[in-house]
Parts: C-alpha cells; structure tokens; sequence
C-alpha cells in the first residue's frame, strides 16, 4: 500500500464486494442444482401470483431444491413487504 | 488399475492445460507410468504445451475409430520416463468422442499398466468437457481468484457430483481437489483480489495447491516445457508440491504470501 492510498476513503476493498456476490450466487445456484428446468419459471409465474396481492420486489420469491432420500422437497420462500409499510 | 484425473475448470484460460501438463509430469518424475490426454477436440493444445507438436502422427480420434492402436498414437515424452501424451484430433466434427470410445481408450490405458491418466478437459460443459470427467476417479478442479472463474467451478462441482459415471452407478464419489492458479498476494493484501481463504470458504473443497502468478508458466509454454520441470521457478516448485498433495504427502503451502516489503518500498508503494 502506497502513501497516497491512506489517504482514499475508506471504500470496501474489491475482494470483499466479489466474495459477498459469490457467496450470494452460489448459493443461490447450488439451491437449483439437480431441479427440474421449469423452476425459473414457476418462480417468475409465483411472483407474479404474489404481486396481484401485494407490492414485493424481484427477489421476494425464492425456490429452493432439497434432494432427500427417495424424493425432493420443493421449499418456496415469499418474502412479504414489512408490515408498516402497507 | 490405471487412476483417471480430470483437470476441469468450466471457464477458459484459467490453465487448465498448464496443470495437466506439470501434474502428469510430476507424477512420471516420481516414477508413475503417466499418460495425459488432450480432450479439446478441434482445438489442440496440450501438444504444444508438452513440446511434442511435431511428433503427432495420430490422436485420440484415430484410436476411439481403431484406425491407430493406442501404443501408436502415444507420444512419449523424450526427457520424463513413464510419461506419453495422447493428442486431440483436429477434426471439427463435434461427435468424434463418444461415450463408448473414450471407455474403450481408457480401459486400454489401464491393461497397458498405466498407473495414471491425466484427462486435460476443454473449456465449457459441452461434450467433450462431459466425457473428460465421465470416468473419472478424481477431479482437480483448476480456478482463479475472480469471481467467473470461481462460480464456474461451483458449476462444474455440481456436474462432477451428478453426471459422472460414479454418481450414475452410485459409487464412491469422485475425489475432488481444488487448484488455484494465478494467485497474487500482494493483490490479495491490498484487498483487490480473493484470497485463498476466500475461495475455500466458498467451494469447500479440499485445497491441492496454490501457484503463483509467474513468469515462468508463460515462458515454460513458449518453449514447449511443463513448468514443472523448470524447478528452480516459484510455479514450478508450487506444481511440485501440488503433486506431492495429490499422492498423500503433507506440504505445507508456499507463496501466499507477499514478499515483505521494506519502508521505503512500502511508502512509495513499489
């Protein structure tokens, strides 16, 4: 680190932004592995379901995969707008 | 029984055939009878990398169609006992490897008392890419500290775990190594690169080794030489003990960190 760097603001370093994309995208990813290809779908066509009801935001939908012996559990989290906001 | 390695990646030019190359030649170096196969079909590059480009005659191709026996298109290494190349066929033809072929080859490579097969995986998760890590025993998947590269591994861990002949036979599953490649420490100090603590956390795979940034791997290709064998070299010596970790040996891991700076250097930032 040179001098001058002391002097930048105090900024989150690069690697720190990446690692919590990552972190967000694998994740992410990992939960489709394995899932039938109709899951982005469905999940755009629940959000929309949702959104006759109540303001959400792109990301209010999630579906989640989990392989268990024998079968899959399709885990759907909708995530609602805080209340006072209603 | 010959044990099948697949360097995989997902992503492009993260070097792939860089590792497949000095890891093949670390193993015959230690006396293993080694053979690396290139499965870039189209796109041959391992040739090169090895310094054998000239010495082709025929490929992989020519021996899944039994218009060459396998002992005819290996190509053996003039300066590392026990190690051959098997080169990828030129042709364009995207349904040259099949499934059945490549077993086929493999089987042969194992009745011939190889005791490993490299299989140097193309780019993507097309075919070819597919059948490199098919029958694979083990996996070493190669990756950058950048954030493409590192999610197509998660990518390519994913296939490994589903689409191998292992995971379709319900056997043991493939054993998985990661390999990361162009690492800069002072770029991970100044908080511009991930570090390898980064990564792990994030594919949670068993670390084989960490090689350097260097010079050398891009003057070891321009001469047709695995980096490896230029020892005296940060990434040589970094491949090396990524081949001692592959067979079991405790190394601890070298060239992480950045070199200490002086003041002076430090306050002018050089």
């Amino acid at each position: 680190m040179s001098l001058f760097d002391y002097f930048r603001s105090s900024r989150k370093s690069s690697a720190s932004v990446a690692k919590e994309r990552l972190k967000i995208i694998v994740a992410h990813e990992r939960g489709r592995r394995g899932g039938p290809d109709y899951l982005p779908q469905m999940e755009e066509e629940l959000l929309a379901v949702v959104r006759k009801y109540t303001r959400v935001g792109d990301d209010a939908v999630r579906v989640n995969l989990e392989k268990d012996q024998g079968f899959d559990v399709m885990e759907v989290n909708i995530t609602l707008p805080e209340r006072d906001e209603d | 029984m010959a044990r099948i390695i697949v360097v995989t990646s997902g992503k492009g030019g993260v070097g792939k055939t860089t590792s497949s190359a000095a890891i093949s030649t670390g193993l015959a170096q230690r006396g293993y009878k080694t053979a690396v196969v290139d499965f870039d079909v189209g796109l041959r590059n391992l040739d090169l990398i090895m310094g054998v480009e000239r010495r082709v005659v025929y490929d992989f191709v020519n021996v899944i169609n039994d218009e060459a026996k396998l002992g005819q298109a290996l190509i053996r290494d003039k300066r590392v006992e026990n190690l051959y190349v098997l080169p990828a066929s030129q042709t364009r033809d995207k349904d040259a490897l099949t499934q059945e072929g490549v077993g086929k080859v493999l089987g042969q490579f194992a009745e011939d008392g190889f005791d490993y097969v490299i299989c140097d995986s193309p780019a993507g998760i097309e075919r070819g890419a597919q059948l490199a890590m098919y029958f694979a025993d083990e996996a070493i998947v190669v990756s950058n500290p950048e954030v493409s590269s590192v999610r197509d591994s998660d990518r390519m861990l994913g296939i490994l775990s589903s689409k191998s002949r292992r995971a379709e036979q319900d056997d043991e599953p493939i054993r998985e190594h990661l390999l990361i490649t162009r690492y800069q420490p002072e770029r991970v100090d100044l908080g511009e690169m991930l570090s390898v603590e980064d990564v792990l956390e994030i594919l949670s795979v068993p670390l084989l080794g960490v090689i350097p940034e260097s010079e050398a791997v891009l003057q070891a290709s321009n001469a047709g030489v695995p980096v490896i064998m230029e020892s005296g070299s940060d990434a040589g010596q970094a491949y090396d003990d990524a081949v001692a970790r592959l067979l079991g040996e405790e190394r601890e891991l070298r060239f992480v960190d950045a070199r200490k700076k002086g003041f002076f250097s430090r306050l002018l930032g050089k």
